[in-house]
């Protein structure tokens, strides 16, 4: 669980993990394997328009939970059962609590709930002096060892064998193994014995379906079912997001929940419990059955335009799957007891601002997990969003309300950097890295350098590179170089230009433009980033375009998603800003669909092997997946994909200023992919990639050549 | 109605990649056979991979040593059916369970029951069990054969739906077994029997 009281103290915790190699080993395989296992799962299925469908049912559940629970209690007890509602954690545990008590039970066998873990109920009912076992294995395993799960689906997936067998040695008395199947018999055995006597069982429950008052529970073990049938009292503990009207809904998510989870097509068991069922051991032979429904925030949360779409996560734990950060730090540095992106959201909520406003700091907006996502959640966006909200309540750092207020003022911004061009003198070299890094960053940061910034702009050179007046253009297109490519490397725009030269494009570049407001959001600085926005916005309306074009995926996919999101609900900017956001493309798609440059464009002799780095904001903010590589081949480059090509260099702008360790650990293995596929050179779409890339490898004194597509596009023309 | 060839596919194929064992029967009798000899084959308590060798506390211990002999448990037969099964088992030395199941958590070798339903999309079998003698033997039983009338395959869960509704109307237990029990929960290793069968073995009866 998380409790570090600040960033550096959550640093620190965040570096023990990067320190643990059996953790680093687990994950690794995992995120591998896992990719591999869910695409098979998914293979033959419109997995799309299945997220869409459950995103549309579990909105439309969260906009009637009232009416859905009423009916669920309603047909709930016609069919025996007693049904009971929650406000929050203690009143949860507590009529839990009193149900064992009146029923005068002692021992309770346990499977698995993710929401008895957020009411940390185990603790009350221990304080009742009732012995509660957690029965599925994993749970049963932290349980003895007093930890919280790392991962919704793989709770002691931080463990080695060794260390089971060291525990199982101590419950038993007996000297044990460390052969994992002869583990899990012991398992087996030594818990099938808790079941005999246990009075209670306490599960989760995936589904509830108001129509008839069931529930539906997914599990691979058995351990559920053992649970809701031995001992004569049921209660079921849920969060009141699952509930759904019909058993439709329920089957729907069951498609895509194991596929999303395991990469199963299904689990061992899904069970479907209605009213009060035979039990020979209970009274009339008839089990007393209690369903337990949590609020805890979530009435609320479903009335909240931004964030009631949070109540369409089903608990696959897919987002921590694909987190190249979670991969990295595990899962208890990555949540408070919901763990992966959902957690960082859901510790907010659930657990308070406390806990939850070093933890949200640490994504790096990749979107691997909204990519994937069961529910369609935008996570990284609502993450940022979170931050923003935690930011208002506990106030801007200085340097985030020094940042804000710098770039909300383009002229002033503008100056700073040129004026850093001369202050960066002592420590310039001649190949365009300073020679050390300013005081002001820490030693942590020294694991890639950082390039000097240019000795001419881009936007002082544009009257000179400007192509000549087309007199009939095909395709009017403005450019937005973004800040990077406007005072850092100039020559990635420079060779834009030259890239389209011919291609009958009348080219434009709007004086006004600033910082497309990225590391403002990134920051939480919302309110900033809406007025860059505006501006942008003004700055490109006044020339007469088809196209905006950026050469940073990163800034494409802000202007493209995020201008629309933070200004389409006042009707004063709502059309302008889907009109600007319509017009925005990234150069590759430019290149390759609109233009449709081919073979006959480039030069005929045999171009060098290179690899590709697809930036995140690109494959996944703008699904932009095979223009970059059609066009590579285009242009007769020996293009090689290197592994986990879409997996995050460790960039993230303003992230990796703040957690150093673990961008260094994403750009070593990005070095490692790229240097087996044998390329010298890697290319890609973004400054941002390219600074890191390339700010690594001449660090590490690596032999690859880092550049932007662009460049390389336009040496190949004809 | 008789099932769709391909759908039969499929319901073999999707059965077997959960490491369930098909085998295809043409008659009641065919699955006593099946279940004797599984039995005879299997040796008593064991369960398959590692075997009782393996340390326990005391406790659990004294469980296990409330089983002896080879145990079968089928509840929910008819009694021509039963009647049928207790003689095959006599002859061969195997007990019936007769009283309540609970009785006897230290291990029943086999369980051997009916399914309801087919799901060929995932290879699932659907029970509907209100029973909790039923219930509790395709759980605690170390091998559950379930034999499945081809003509009771569905395509996909969907299929099911009216019928679980009409289940639903009133209190009932209804499961999807697809495979055996599993868990991946030390070290992400797969590992067979946590809790529920080891081993599942589906017996398609086909039509006459």
């Amino acid at each position: 669980m998380q409790d570090a009281k600040n960033l550096k103290e959550y640093r620190k915790e965040v570096r023990e993990s990067l320190d643990n190699d059996f953790l680093r080993t687990a994950m690794d395989n995992f995120a591998v394997a896992y990719r591999g296992s869910r695409a098979n799962a998914f293979k033959g299925m419109d997995e799309k328009s299945l997220i869409a469908d459950i995103a549309g049912a579990k909105d439309c559940a969260a906009a009637n939970i009232d009416e859905l629970y009423a009916k669920f209690k309603e047909e709930a007890e016609k069919r025996g059962a007693v049904v009971h509602l929650a406000k929050d954690a203690q009143e949860a545990n507590e009529i839990i609590g009193r149900i064992a008590q009146q029923e005068n039970c002692k021992t309770i066998v346990k499977s698995k709930s993710m929401t008895a873990e957020e009411t940390l109920l185990n603790h009350h009912l221990e304080d009742l002096n009732l012995e509660v076992v957690e029965t599925d294995l994993g749970e049963w395993i932290i349980q003895m060892r007093h930890e919280g799960p790392s991962h919704m689906v793989m709770p002691a997936i931080h463990l080695s064998r060794h260390q089971v067998s060291d525990l199982f040695s101590e419950v038993t008395g007996k000297k044990q193994d460390d052969d994992i199947q002869k583990l899990v018999k012991v398992a087996r055995r030594e818990l099938r014995q808790k079941f005999v006597g246990a009075d209670m069982g306490i599960s989760g429950g995936n589904f509830a379906i108001a129509e008839t008052g069931s529930i539906g529970i997914v599990t691979n073990e058995g351990n559920a079912r053992l649970v809701t049938t031995l001992p004569r009292v049921h209660v079921a503990l849920m969060g009141l997001d699952k509930l759904t009207p019909k058993l439709h809904d329920a089957l729907r998510v069951l498609k895509a929940l194991p596929r999303n989870a395991t990469g199963q097509a299904i689990t061992s068991y899904v069970t479907w419990v209605t009213g009060s069922n035979e039990c020979a051991v209970a009274e009339d032979d008839r089990k007393k059955v209690h369903f337990v429904f949590l609020d805890n925030g979530r009435r609320a949360l479903a009335k909240d335009p931004v964030f009631s779409q949070v109540l369409r996560c089903v608990r696959c734990g897919a987002c921590a799957n694909v987190c190249p950060v979670y991969r990295m730090v595990g899962g208890h540095k990555m949540g408070h007891i919901y763990i992966g992106a959902i957690g960082l959201i859901l510790t907010y909520f659930f657990h308070g601002t406390d806990k939850a406003k070093n933890l949200v700091q640490n994504c790096i907006n990749c979107g691997a997990c909204k990519e994937i996502c069961a529910g369609g959640i935008d996570l990284p966006g609502l993450i940022k969003d979170i931050q923003a909200r935690i930011l208002e309540e506990e106030g801007h750092p200085l340097y985030s309300t020094f940042l804000a207020k710098m770039m909300k003022n383009r002229k002033l911004f503008h100056k700073f950097l040129r004026i850093a061009k001369h202050a960066q003198k002592p420590v310039k070299a001649k190949d365009g890295f300073m020679r050390h890094l300013p005081m002001i960053f820490a030693p942590d940061h020294d694991f890639r350098a950082l390039p000097t910034v240019a000795e001419v702009p881009f936007r002082d050179m544009w009257a000179k590179v400007k192509p000549a007046k087309v007199a009939d253009p095909k395709f009017k297109v403005a450019l937005f170089s973004g800040c990077v490519q406007d005072f850092v490397y100039p020559e990635q725009s420079v060779a834009t230009v030259e890239s389209m030269k011919g291609k009958g494009v009348e080219l434009d570049f709007p004086m006004d433009q600033s910082c497309c407001g990225l590391p403002l959001q990134m920051m939480g600085e919302k309110e900033a980033c809406k007025e860059v926005a505006i501006q942008n916005m003004e700055a490109f309306e006044k020339t007469d375009c088809d196209y905006i074009l950026t050469m940073c995926a990163s800034c494409a996919s802000h202007l493209k998603h995020n201008y629309v999101k933070f200004l389409g609900h006042d009707p004063k900017y709502a059309i302008r800003v889907q009109e600007f956001a319509d017009k925005v493309i990234d150069y590759s798609s430019f290149m390759n669909d609109v233009l449709g440059v081919t073979e006959d464009d480039f030069l005929d002799s045999a171009g060098e092997k290179v690899t590709y780095h697809a930036p995140c904001h690109l494959c996944r903010g703008l699904d932009v997946k095979s223009a970059p590589r059609e066009l590579m081949v285009k242009a007769g480059l020996d293009y090689k994909e290197s592994a986990e090509e879409e997996v995050c260099c460790g960039f993230g702008g303003t992230y990796s200023v703040k957690f150093p360790k673990i961008s260094e650990q994403l750009l070593s293995k990005k070095l490692e992919n790229a240097a087996e596929t044998g390329a010298k050179t890697l290319l890609t779409d973004c400054p941002g990639c390219v600074m890191q890339i390339r700010g690594g490898a001449k660090k590490l004194g690596k032999d690859l050549d880092v550049r932007h597509i662009a460049e390389f596009i336009a040496d190949r023309r004809k | 109605m008789t099932v769709k060839a391909e759908s039969l596919e499929l319901f073999i194929e999707k059965a077997k990649i959960a490491a369930a064992v098909v085998s295809e029967i043409s008659s009641f009798d065919e699955a006593i056979k099946y279940t004797m000899d599984l039995c005879g084959k299997k040796e008593a308590c064991k369960l398959l991979v590692s075997g009782c060798e393996e340390g326990l506390s005391n406790k659990a211990e004294a469980l296990c040593a409330t089983k002896t002999g080879k145990t079968i448990s089928a509840p929910a037969l008819s009694k021509k059916e039963i009647t049928a099964l207790d003689k095959q088992c006599e002859e061969n030395g195997f007990a019936l369970i007769k009283d309540s199941v609970r009785n006897h958590l230290g291990g029943i070798d086999i369980a051997f029951t009916y399914a309801d339903h087919g799901i060929a999309e995932t290879g699932s079998l659907a029970l509907s069990c209100p029973s909790e003698e039923l219930r509790l033997a395709t759980m605690v039983s170390e091998v559950h054969v379930a034999v499945l009338p081809k003509s009771t395959i569905v395509d996909n869960s969907y299929d099911l739906e009216s019928w679980m509704e009409a289940n639903m109307m009133e209190a009932n237990y209804t499961a999807f077994i697809t495979g055996p029990s599993r868990t991946a929960d030390i070290e992400r290793v797969l590992a067979i029997g946590v809790h529920g069968p080891l081993e599942l073995h589906i017996l398609l009866l086909g039509d006459k």
